[in-house]
């Protein structure tokens, strides 16, 4: 064990309340939802009732003629531009031109005085459709006779990152492949070999806050208030969409309610701009659930995996083969795609292994970004199988872990980062905290759970920090407040480095007008990039207060003093500008840029008689590096576990033929105070070995990958393994019943 | 049609076609933005207000519903001297993160606390189930409720 000495910090370390509490506790917060803009009208969208079907005409005429309507936007509208948008491959029109690919997809849009009057021109659209075969599931898209939903080549967006993009392969948008060793020849050896395949339901976010755009358009000028994490990305892909430069869009984010991966990259404001531009006015557009179910959700996944060991318990080899259905478009689905791949092998120190990955398109809404994407999709199967391989061999599950995990510094993946966490030292601790040693009751299970998440996405990020005359200090950055808390973090950053209160520092949204530049929000990447961004913005302040010093001690009561004595009155400031940038800083070069853990346990307990799941403890491990506030940290883990139990035990969006069945919350259940967990413990580990500020690195996503895999396994503990989440009573129950007609239960 | 009611403790009186919902007309006559959509199913509890201390989802809830009740929003009772110490508990224990749900958390709690409700972590947990909040993982709130029930003995 190390000993690590800590330099005591003044903020940093410290569970400072969060800044934003007081406006939120009041209601006194702005959404995007909550303000006005003058002139300012109502968008409301039609869309296609169809999964799959040619669009043969749009009549808009009635309803434009209808009083208190000011515009209807269709498809003939974009005749001036590409209308094709999409980071990652633009295959995805603004407005339908001729073909739907999936129930829900705009079609038209109307601009009205107010809601009801746009929502009733809707219904005076006249759409002639021509339904096509539909694709509804990965295997009908995979199927020889599939209807083909893009065809021609792809376009890759702006923002895909992927390299080169490979063709498209039917309706196969992307493929991501991995391998080490000779796979064959390492099965053709192993004693113990585990097979099977396996299925991850589509689900939804649920940011509470719908996806929200306000846009107004004046000539090059565009204006978007809106739900984004990422407000440079949207800018860059209106600034292509509309052929302006950047500088002549305007994304201004207030806070969000909520995001989760949910409002990354673009979503509904090419289609808000672009509706605003032809009213000539400003207009809003505010999904309800049902549509922000259709604007984005997880990918479900189907899975073919089997894992290897040695009667000795080495793990020799993996391979894996996976499909991720998208949905109609790709959004980031290629990204997702990777990550789970990257994740499949899971931390281990293989012989060999094998991973395909393939991104499908299919005729449902598309699929993108949700917390721990890839790994929460990809690390319940492999550590399920570990642990089966473990019970063939009569080994315990964390012993099989201890030996075969790999230890900090040790490569992951060809060319990648190397390890830099101590996952043997977080699992046991997981496992210590849900009981792991104690004696069990019948029926009650407990499982651990291992992975890595590729966080940091792509570490470019610049913040400014001000210091006013009156010694108050505003720090400029681009990151979204979705409820994860930067607002906070940020300002103990910069008053850390100033010496000043948190009070004294305030940190507002983003107007990419006057905020520099930051990547995005997403992928644990706050705390750790434009951390260290604000961190060296606001050392270059003090390098120039000392400086203007001059030698004399620099206490902040003076900082006002000495702006008067280099401005010669009252007024001035001190502006300290912060960079990161993946040339020059070594490290960052390799990717990712850092690895997050994912590691977590659970003890459940299952009623035989109705498959009824109940998780009685469950414990992450936050392995932060550095927590610059520790509760807000706990928090995060807390929020990605009862989201992991959502996933694992019942949350699923029902399809039938491309149709969404479960479209409200009144049938798609999410997680609720009645079930949480009887214990929920997070561990905090700080080794200090983050490449953020303080030794910071990100955290918040690992619990959802981790919790599911430990419920599965704490199930599988009882008894009953299973190949299938969400883990419904109904589901649980015929598995029993199964394996009673095998003889296997009770074991 | 013409509603009179008390809305944070002053009277109103507005007309109002008959279908306005509860919700609509806080926020978009009277610019109460506290009380959020979400769900419009009944489900999430983010849209909450109390009526005559009773809470309501106002998504659901016509205006004409609440002539000559007492409508209480977050933004009234944010001005309530009780109200700072539901503040402080949950400042305390971080039992918000993005905000979205916490307006109507508050209302909800402050009902089950007035009605001597809430004493036993699952009494809160049962009590506060018509609440919905996606990002804090709800121990949080469970901690600031429990100190402010403890409070109240
Ligand atoms: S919006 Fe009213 S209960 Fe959800
Ligand atoms: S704090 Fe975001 S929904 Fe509760």
């Amino acid at each position: 064990m190390t000993i690590i000495e800590r330099q005591p910090l003044a903020h940093v370390g410290r569970s400072v309340p969060r800044r934003d509490a007081h406006e939120k506790l009041r209601g006194a917060a702005q959404f995007v939802g909550d303000f006005v803009v003058p002139r300012m009208v109502h968008g409301k969208v039609l869309r296609s009732p169809f999964a799959h079907a040619r669009v043969v005409a749009v009549d808009a005429s009635e309803a434009e003629a209808l009083p208190g309507v000011v515009c209807v936007l269709t498809g003939d509208d974009l005749t001036d531009l590409d209308p094709y948008w999409g980071h990652a491959i633009k295959d995805r029109p603004i407005v339908a031109l001729d073909h739907v690919r999936f129930a829900g997809e705009p079609v038209a849009a109307v601009a009205a005085e107010d809601e009801a009057t746009a929502a009733a021109a809707l219904n005076a659209i006249r759409v002639e459709y021509e339904e096509l075969p539909v694709a509804g599931t990965i295997e009908q898209a995979l199927a020889d006779d599939a209807p083909i939903l893009h065809e021609g080549p792809l376009r890759p967006g702006l923002f895909h990152g992927l390299g080169e993009l490979p063709p498209r392969e039917g309706n196969v948008c992307y493929r991501y492949r991995i391998d080490r060793g000779e796979l064959e020849s390492v099965f053709a050896r192993a004693d113990l070999i585990v097979e099977g395949e396996y299925s991850f339901p589509a689900v939804y976010q649920y940011a509470m806050e719908t996806h929200t755009v306000v846009a107004q358009v004046e000539g090059e000028e565009i204006t978007v208030w809106s739900t984004c994490q990422h407000p440079f990305l949207v800018r860059a892909e209106l600034a292509d969409l509309f052929a302006v430069p950047l500088a002549s869009v305007r994304v201004v984010v207030p806070y969000l309610g909520g995001g989760f991966g949910s409002k990354s990259y673009t979503k509904m404001e090419p289609l808000t701009a672009a509706l605003a531009r032809k009213a000539g006015r400003p207009v809003r557009i505010q999904n309800r659930v049902d549509e922000s179910m259709v604007t984005t959700r997880r990918h479900g996944m189907r899975c073919r995996m089997r894992t290897a060991m040695t009667n000795e318990g080495n793990l020799v080899a993996r391979d894996v083969d996976c499909w991720f259905d998208t949905g109609a478009y790709a959004d980031n689905g290629p990204r997702v795609t990777a990550t789970g791949g990257d994740a499949a092998p899971g931390p281990y120190r293989w012989h060999a292994y094998r991973v395909d990955a393939r991104c499908v398109y299919t005729n449902t809404g598309p699929a993108g970004s949700y917390r721990a994407f890839g790994a929460a999709h990809l690390q319940w199967i492999g550590e399920s199988q570990i642990d089966e391989l473990a019970r063939r061999a009569g080994l315990d599950p964390l012993a099989v872990r201890r030996d075969n995990l790999c230890l900090p510094g040790e490569e992951l993946r060809n060319g990648a980062k190397s390890l830099d966490a101590d996952l043997i030292g977080d699992v046991e601790q997981a496992a210590a905290a849900v009981g792991w040693s104690e004696p069990k009751r019948a029926n009650v299970g407990r499982g651990v759970s291992v992975g890595l998440l590729a966080a940091g996405a792509h570490p470019v990020s610049t913040a400014i920090v001000r210091l006013e005359a009156d010694g108050q200090v505003v720090v400029l950055v681009g990151t979204t407040e979705v409820g994860q808390g930067p607002r906070t973090v940020f300002a103990q950053i910069a008053a850390e480095e100033l010496g000043v209160d948190v009070e004294q520092v305030t940190v507002r949204g983003t107007d990419t007008r006057f905020t520099p530049y930051d990547r995005s929000t997403g992928a644990s990447r706050s705390t750790t990039i434009a951390g260290l961004a604000v961190q060296r913005a606001a050392r270059q302040v003090r390098d120039q207060l000392e400086e203007i010093a001059a030698g004399d001690p620099l206490e902040p009561t003076a900082y006002p003093e000495l702006l008067r004595r280099h401005f010669g009155f009252t007024g001035g400031e001190l502006i300290g500008s912060g960079e990161v940038a993946p040339t020059g800083t070594g490290s960052y070069a390799e990717g990712p840029v850092f690895w997050e853990v994912c590691v977590g346990a659970a003890e459940v307990e299952v009623d035989p008689e109705t498959g009824v799941v109940r998780v009685r403890r469950t414990a992450t491990v936050a392995d932060v590096g550095r927590a610059i506030n520790p509760q807000l940290v706990q928090r995060q883990d807390e929020g990605a576990t009862l989201q992991g139990l959502g996933n694992a035990l019942f949350e699923e969006m029902v399809f039938e033929d491309g149709q969404l069945l479960n479209d409200t919350l009144l049938d798609y259940r999410v997680p609720s105070f009645a079930d949480l967990p009887n214990e929920m413990t997070c561990v905090i580990v700080e080794n200090e070995d983050g490449p953020g500020p303080y030794g910071a690195k990100g955290c918040g996503e690992g619990a959802l990958a981790a919790i599911p895999a430990a419920v599965v396994n704490a199930l599988a503990d009882v008894g009953v393994p299973m190949q299938e989440l969400p883990l419904t009573p109904e589901r649980v129950w015929r598995r029993i019943q199964t394996l009673k007609e095998e003889g296997k239960w009770p074991r | 049609m013409i509603v009179e009611l008390q809305l944070n403790g002053r009277p109103v009186r507005d007309d109002v076609a008959p279908q306005t919902l509860l919700l609509d007309y806080l926020r978009d006559r009277h610019g109460l933005t506290g009380a959020k959509r979400s769900c419009d199913v009944q489900v999430c509890g983010t849209c909450t207000v109390l009526v005559d201390g009773l809470p309501v989802s106002s998504c659901c809830t016509l205006v004409a519903d609440v002539d000559s009740r007492d409508v209480l929003t977050i933004e009234g009772f944010a001005e309530l001297p009780e109200f700072e110490r539901f503040e402080r508990a949950f400042v305390d224990h971080a039992a918000l993160q993005c905000g979205f749900c916490t307006g109507g958390m508050l209302l909800t709690t402050k009902f089950f606390l007035d009605a001597g409700l809430l004493g036993t972590n699952e009494e809160i947990r049962r009590g506060l189930s018509g609440n919905l909040c996606r990002c804090t993982g709800y121990h949080g709130i469970v901690e600031a409720v429990a100190e402010l029930a403890g409070a109240n003995e």
